[in-house]
């Protein structure tokens, strides 16, 4: 049986919004009864709209914030327990949006140290850690360059690379590539992916790209503080009408598929790419060819 | 223009002054300040110029590169030359017109006061140019870990020096982009009389503090993310030890030290 990494039960966020006073003048509730569970070794995707409470949850799983009500646990440990504190933000790390604003040194091997430095990791090991995050992200050439000079998506691998080396069993991805170029998004979620099969991290992404959670095991959709949909991408992809309902897009070939067959083509739901659309619409050719629609 | 800015910005290249412990260099440059203000006769200066020239030399970091980063210092430089000009009322009267008056001893005080200057802008700079920020702040942490008996947050002092380097270019890139969006709106910043160029700074300065502050917030995130928790059980990757040449390094400083001293014992 797979070992639970994350589990949320019941969470509940609210922001308070005070007047001068302190009075309360408004409450916001960013998460509302969310309760989700992430296998290790998993890799999960978290889709939803601007405001949806996507960052929220992840903020929560790294202890950044508290739940109002309900409990977060990560490797069985209550995120609410002071005494666990760096212990789940060591197990469960988390990588940011802006990528500058993460890279805390001037060079990139000391910057991808900083992490192992707080928890107190012996130097001879800091250095090893710090040779084997850069080789699995792909930087290590250019370790001793300075952040700055890097591209968007080259510093977002430093980032990652920063989380590898506190051997963390689950990494957290904040809408990773939403400040990246096509060709940075591209090798940040190659990396990714990387980390997930060759090193078995357990991932937790949260983007509003589509095509980034294609290959995900499991996606969840949250609109407005709640889970709307949980499932395979597939299962998630076939329910166009539905996604739209949320404000969200489907991959460019599942909407080309999903408006073939409004037109009358038999395609069938669900199609992720290239390759499936054109082996589906060879088989719709065919059929209406030989008059069987 | 405002990228020019090399003031506080390391120079990657591996040179024996990269290679010397930050505490040398932090000591270094303590003792270089004091000596430009404690020799008084001209041999002082060729001796402070020759060293800096020499250190320049040694740290590989090309002579142009240094002398960018003296232009914001340009505008301090000429006051100083105009004020030593025409307010030093010494010597003999070389120029007088209406309430003008310029004296021989002052165009000499102005001149060397502009050499102190620059020597002193060059020899900080070439600090920061041959240390790592991160480095700068172990040496500091380390170099004042005694203060931390007297409740001076030593750590918390050092990463802060540390984070605002590291952000300078971010924020320098930044200005250059705001400064853009505005002119591309029609903002003017570069005509007009100074009141109005300060004016025309207002929209400028606002959405810049406001990133900042932003970004202050999200690194905040980012470092608590990472476990970061003050200074207190922190190992080092690359912990500070005083090796054979900085020895030497401290021996050759004292040597200047003495040389610059003993220089004003000489009757020149």
């Amino acid at each position: 049986m797979k070992k639970s990494m994350l589990r949320t039960k019941n969470l509940v966020f609210e922001y308070i919004r005070r007047d001068e006073e302190g009075n309360v003048e408004d409450i916001l509730r960013a998460l509302d009864d969310v309760s989700l569970e992430v296998q290790k070794g998993e890799f999960v995707a978290i889709l939803g709209h601007n405001g949806s409470g996507k960052s929220t949850v992840a903020k929560h799983i790294n202890a950044l914030l508290s739940p109002t009500e309900g409990a977060v646990f990560v490797n069985d440990m209550d995120t609410k327990e002071e005494e666990h504190l760096w212990d789940i933000r060591k197990s469960a790390g988390m990588v940011f949006q802006n990528p500058d604003n993460q890279i805390i040194a001037t060079v990139v091997e000391e910057d991808v140290a900083f992490g192992p430095e707080n928890i107190g990791v012996p130097t001879e090991e800091i250095w090893r850690r710090v040779e084997e995050s850069l080789s699995a992200v792909g930087m290590t050439a250019y370790r001793t360059h300075s952040p700055n000079k890097l591209s968007g998506g080259q510093k977002q691998r430093v980032a990652i690379a920063g989380i590898m080396a506190m051997r963390p069993d689950c990494i957290i991805l904040d809408e990773p590539t939403a400040m990246l170029d096509p060709v940075g998004r591209k090798e940040v979620m190659k990396t990714v992916h990387e980390l997930n099969k060759i090193e078995g991290v357990t991932i937790l992404l949260i983007t509003h790209y589509m095509d980034e959670v294609i290959d995900a095991d499991r996606v969840i959709v949250m609109d407005d503080g709640k889970i709307v949909m949980q499932g395979t991408p597939r299962q998630i992809f076939s329910q166009v009408d539905k996604l739209k309902g949320y404000r969200l897009d489907v991959p460019q070939v599942t909407e080309l598929a999903y408006e073939l067959k409004k037109q009358g083509v038999p395609m069938p739901d669900g199609i992720l790419t290239i390759e499936e659309f054109t082996a589906a619409y060879t088989t719709a050719k065919a059929k209406v060819v030989q008059g069987n629609v | 223009m405002i990228r020019d800015i090399t003031i506080g910005q390391y120079y990657p290249v591996d040179s024996p002054i990269h290679r010397l412990d930050p505490r040398v260099k932090l000591a270094g440059t303590m003792l270089f300040l004091i000596s430009l203000f404690v020799f008084s006769g001209y041999f002082g200066y060729v001796i402070a110029t020759v060293f800096v020239g020499a250190v320049i030399k040694i740290s590989k970091v090309p002579f142009r590169y240094i002398v960018r980063g003296l232009k914001p210092v340009l505008i301090l430089l000429l006051f100083t030359l105009l004020f030593n000009v025409f307010l030093t009322r010494e010597g003999t009267e070389l120029f007088s017109w209406g309430i003008i008056h310029i004296y021989d001893q002052g165009l000499i005080t102005a001149g060397l006061m502009a050499v102190r200057l620059v020597l002193l802008v060059l020899g900080t700079s070439l600090m920061t140019f041959t240390t790592t920020p991160n480095q700068l702040t172990d040496g500091l942490e380390k170099g004042l870990r005694g203060l931390k008996k007297i409740k001076v947050p030593v750590h918390e002092i050092a990463m802060m020096m540390s984070i605002a380097l590291r952000f300078i270019p971010i924020l320098i890139e930044e200005t250059d982009k705001i400064m853009k969006a505005q002119q591309a709106r029609g903002a003017d910043f570069e005509s007009g009389k100074l009141i109005q160029r300060a004016k025309a700074l207002v929209p400028l300065l606002v959405p810049l503090v406001v990133s900042a502050f932003r970004r202050a917030n999200d690194l905040a995130l980012a470092m608590e993310a990472r476990c970061y928790h003050g200074g207190d059980g922190r190992t080092k990757m690359k912990p500070l030890k005083y090796k054979g040449r900085d020895a030497v390094a401290y021996l050759i400083l004292f040597g200047y030290l003495g040389l610059v001293i003993g220089s004003g014992f000489l009757p020149l």
